[in-house]
Order: C-alpha cells, then structure tokens, then sequence
C-alpha cells in the first residue's frame, strides 16, 4: 500500500519539480519571484487543448503551446519586466506585477475558454499497469521519463553549454556580463522561455493525467511549485527539483496516513520546518562572498 | 589607432590617442574620471551625442558592449568583477564569449595559463575562493581571452600587497611586449609611469598634462600632485 502511495507521490513531486525549476530559473537571474508561473501554466494547458481540439496532432500541439506560452513570458518581460529594471524599480514593484499578470491571464483564459472545468484528451494513453500490488496509469510513466529528460536535459544546458554559461555569468554579474559581450536581454529572454516551456511540459503531463483544465488550474500547484523551489533551495535547479520531489511524496504519505484534507497544509508545515532548520532551502547555500 | 573622446556628465571634453602598440596611462586622483573613461569606451556607459571615440576608423559611441568587445576593445574592470561562484576555467571560457574561432580559442587559453601559471593549478576552483592578487590575474587573463586589440585595464593594483603590485606590473610589461596595445588606469602614478610609453593626467573630468611617460615622471608639478615627492635635483 505504501509502495503505492509513494509512486503517486513521486509522479506528483515530479510535476512539482518541473514547476519549482520554472520559478527557480527566472528567480536566479533576476532574483524576482515570478508569480505568474501558475497562471503561465494554466495557459499553457489551454493552448495545448486548443490546438488539439483544432486537430493539429498531439505533438505540433504540444510545440505550438510551448512557443506561444514562452513568447508570451518573453513579450511579458521584455514589455514590462524589462521597463522596471531599466527605471531601477524597486523588487516589490517587479513581484505586484507579476501577480497582477497573473490574474490577466486568468481572466483572459476566462473569457476566452468559459469558467468550467473542461475535459482533457488522454494525450498520454489511459492503459493501467500493474507491478507487484502497484497499480499505475500508464501516463505516470510518461511523467516519469518525460520529467526526469526534461529536468536532466535543463540541467545539462545550464551547466554545459555556452548560453548556460552567459545564464550563470548574469546570474553572478551582469555588469561583468557586459563586459564580456553578453547579451542579457537575450539570455533574460531565453530564461523566461525555458521557464514557460516546463510549465507547459508540467501542464501537458498532469492534465493529461487528470484529464481536466479549467482557469484557475495553476493557483495552488503554482504555490506548492513555488515552495518546493524554496524548500528545496532557489535558484538551485536540482535543489528545486528535489524539492519537488519531496513535496509531491510527503503529501501523498499524509494521504494515506492522515487524510486528503490535510494534504495542502503538510505541503506548507513542512516547508516551515525546513526552513527553521534550512534557512537557505535544502540544497541552498550562503552566497560565496567576494572578495 | 585613435581614440576621440567628448563629453559625458563626469568628463568635460576630453581628448587623447592611444596609437597601435602603446602602453598608455590614464592618471589622477580619486574621481578625476578615469574609470568613466574606460566604462564609457567600453560603452558600459553612454556617451552625451557629439562625443566621438574612434577605433581603427568605427565609432564605438554607436555601439553597443558586445559589438565593442567583438571589435577587440576589452575591460578588465575596476574591482576584477570575477564570476565568484564560476570555475577559474568558466571565467577565462567567458572572456572568449564573443570568439567565433571555437578551434583558436585553445591556444588563447593555453597562451593565458603560460602567463598565469597560478590560474591553471586551480582552474576547477570557484573564482570567489582566489586570493586577490589571483582574482587580478583571472581578470586579466579573462579580458585577455578576446584576443583584445585594445587592452583596458582599470586599476589593477588596487588593493594589493606591495610584492603582489610588483609582480601584476611586471605582467602587464610582458603583455604588452607581447604585441597588445594597453590603456592603463593606475592610482599607483609611479609604477604606472615607470611601464608606460606615454601618459594623460586626469583631473576632475579633463586632461591637466599630457606627454612622454618619462619625462612625466620628472614632471615638478605631476610629481607633486600625484607621485608624493617633488624631485629637488631638476
């Protein structure tokens, strides 16, 4: 029973992963908490059910999704965002927009979906499996393969190749960054579309589990997404990443030894308690200082 | 090569060259000016329009940072501004961040190392954890990755012990035997004056003296605003 309990879990602490790592990449280099990340992902789950609805084929669907949903946030921070940093606002100016973004495009989801909770094509299949006495819907596979690629491969970029490099640099330096002949604007901008582009993935993979969309789909996943990043360490793509991990199977332990009405709670104590003990998050470090 | 220059807020109408193959220095006091001279080349900061500086015939003050540096026009910044928590060897890759010759890049690194032999023993270190005197040499050695046809180094003595001075110095005499034409900007005017060709002094936002570095140095009134010392013998 337990067994089974666990890998719900992991397939939830998976997409909470892919949520984490998508405020975690946009908070590391602009050290800004992009409330919008919720609703960016209801948005892409609706864009991946228009085109399937138009019949464009899973796959395009899922491509198309991934460009609008990244350009939006690119078009968002180069519009606005930008403007703020460029006037030198101050942090909290930048986070009160993108909470006031985020009811834009819930209400713009609104009006142009309705309010109701729409069904969502089985994308991924609906055959069960079962190993032992655990019993999974085949697409929880899909999460599992298609998240840890996803997560590997973002990693992988960040840390291996030159545009995951010039990231790190204006991360660390954007004054320096200049120096080196970086483009920010471009690295700030590929950062948003890698953001939006696992918040699509992570819409993609749970709707498709779920079978549902509606609006207001990204509220709470877009906070619990966001306290994983922090209990696991901001900024830290594997720290966020495990984060989500955690979350997504501490809360389905309390399922199934507690009760379901406490899962959302458990999801914040244990944040709290992290925190007292790690105030940094989990895999987050004081920052090196410099000399 | 010639650099004109304009006016910006802090620098009212300055004008001076480095020509080819010079070592040429930038002196003055605290606030004279120095740095926004450098940043501005850089095009970190924005010339007021009128301005002109001129590299190898292009107008810089119409480009943006990443065309300069891809010019050949490089600052090692005031402070090193290493990346604290990159690799040595993530710090040099990113100097040659603008370099389409991915194949020449190696010899650039290899050339770097030959002249920091520090930075190779701790190439997989996190820059944050060098002393300062090795963070100076990261930056140096980062700006020297652009292959820089222009070399600006902003005070790279700053904040070093005396023997440290001493041996930065003698690096950017031997940068520069090289075959790389550097615009030095030094607090220390005597060491500074001893390595240059030739020598602009700075004071709040123009260009008090101009002239050959030695004879700068027995300059009476340079000596007595900048150098310490008034030389009695002259």
């Amino acid at each position: 029973m337990t067994a089974q309990y666990i890998v719900n879990g992991l397939t939830m602490g998976l997409i909470y992963a892919l949520i984490a790592v998508g405020y975690s990449l946009v908070f590391g280099i602009l050290k800004m908490i992009n409330m919008a990340h919720g609703a960016v992902y209801a948005f892409g789950a609706h864009m991946i059910l228009m085109f399937v609805t138009w019949n464009l084929g899973a796959v395009p669907a899922v491509i198309l999704s991934v460009l609008l949903t990244g350009g939006l946030l690119v078009i968002y921070d180069r519009t606005i965002l930008a403007t703020l940093r460029k006037k030198k606002a101050p942090g909290i100016a930048a986070l009160i927009t993108t909470i006031g973004f985020s009811y834009i495009i819930q209400n713009g989801l609104m009006i142009a979906f309705g309010t109701e909770i729409k069904a969502f094509p089985a994308l991924l299949g609906e055959k069960m499996i079962q190993v032992g006495n655990v019993k999974f819907a085949f697409s929880q596979v899909y999460i599992l393969v298609v998240s840890i690629v996803l997560l590997v491969g973002l990693s992988l970029l960040i840390h291996k190749s030159k545009i995951g490099l010039a990231m790190r640099a204006v991360e660390q330096n954007s004054r320096a960054a200049d120096l080196m002949g970086i483009n920010a604007k471009g690295v700030i901008s590929v950062t948003f579309f890698l953001s939006g582009m696992s918040a699509v993935i992570a819409a993609l993979l749970l709707a498709s589990y779920y079978q549902t969309v509606y609006p207001t789909m990204g509220v709470m996943i877009g906070l619990k997404g966001f306290s994983a990043s922090v209990l696991g360490g901001i900024g830290i793509l594997y720290g966020s990443a495990v984060g989500g991990i955690i979350l997504g199977i501490a809360e389905s332990l309390t399922v199934q030894f507690l009760s379901g009405a406490y899962r959302d709670a458990v999801a914040f104590i244990l944040l709290f308690l992290i925190l007292i003990v790690r105030p940094n998050g989990l895999f987050g470090k004081a920052k090196v200082s410099k000399v | 090569m010639n650099t004109y220059y304009g006016n910006i807020h802090a620098l009212k109408g300055i004008d001076f060259e480095v020509n080819d193959g010079e070592l040429v220095t930038l002196i003055g006091s605290n606030g004279a000016g120095k740095s926004t001279t450098l940043l501005t080349i850089a095009g970190v900061l924005k010339a007021a329009s009128g301005s002109r500086i001129e590299f190898n015939g292009h107008d810089l003050t119409k480009l943006s940072p990443p065309q300069i540096v891809k010019m050949g026009v490089t600052l090692s910044p005031e402070g090193r501004e290493v990346f604290p928590e990159l690799t040595v060897e993530e710090n040099l890759k990113l100097g040659a961040y603008c370099r389409k010759d991915v194949k020449e890049i190696k010899d650039s690194f290899d050339q770097v190392y030959e002249l920091f032999p520090r930075l190779l023993e701790r190439k997989k270190q996190q820059a944050g954890t060098l002393s300062g005197g090795e963070q100076q040499m990261l930056a140096i050695g980062r700006a020297l990755m652009n292959r820089p046809k222009l070399l600006m180094l902003d005070e790279p003595s700053m904040g070093l012990a005396p023997n440290l001075v001493l041996e930065i110095f003698n690096l950017i005499k031997e940068i520069h035997k090289q075959g790389t034409t550097i615009l030095l900007v030094e607090q220390n005017a005597n060491m500074a004056l001893k390595i240059a060709d030739r020598c602009y002094v700075l004071e709040v936002g123009r260009i008090k003296f101009s002239g050959d570095a030695k004879e700068m140095q027995n300059n009476d009134e340079v000596r007595k605003a900048y150098l310490g010392t008034v030389n009695k013998k002259k």
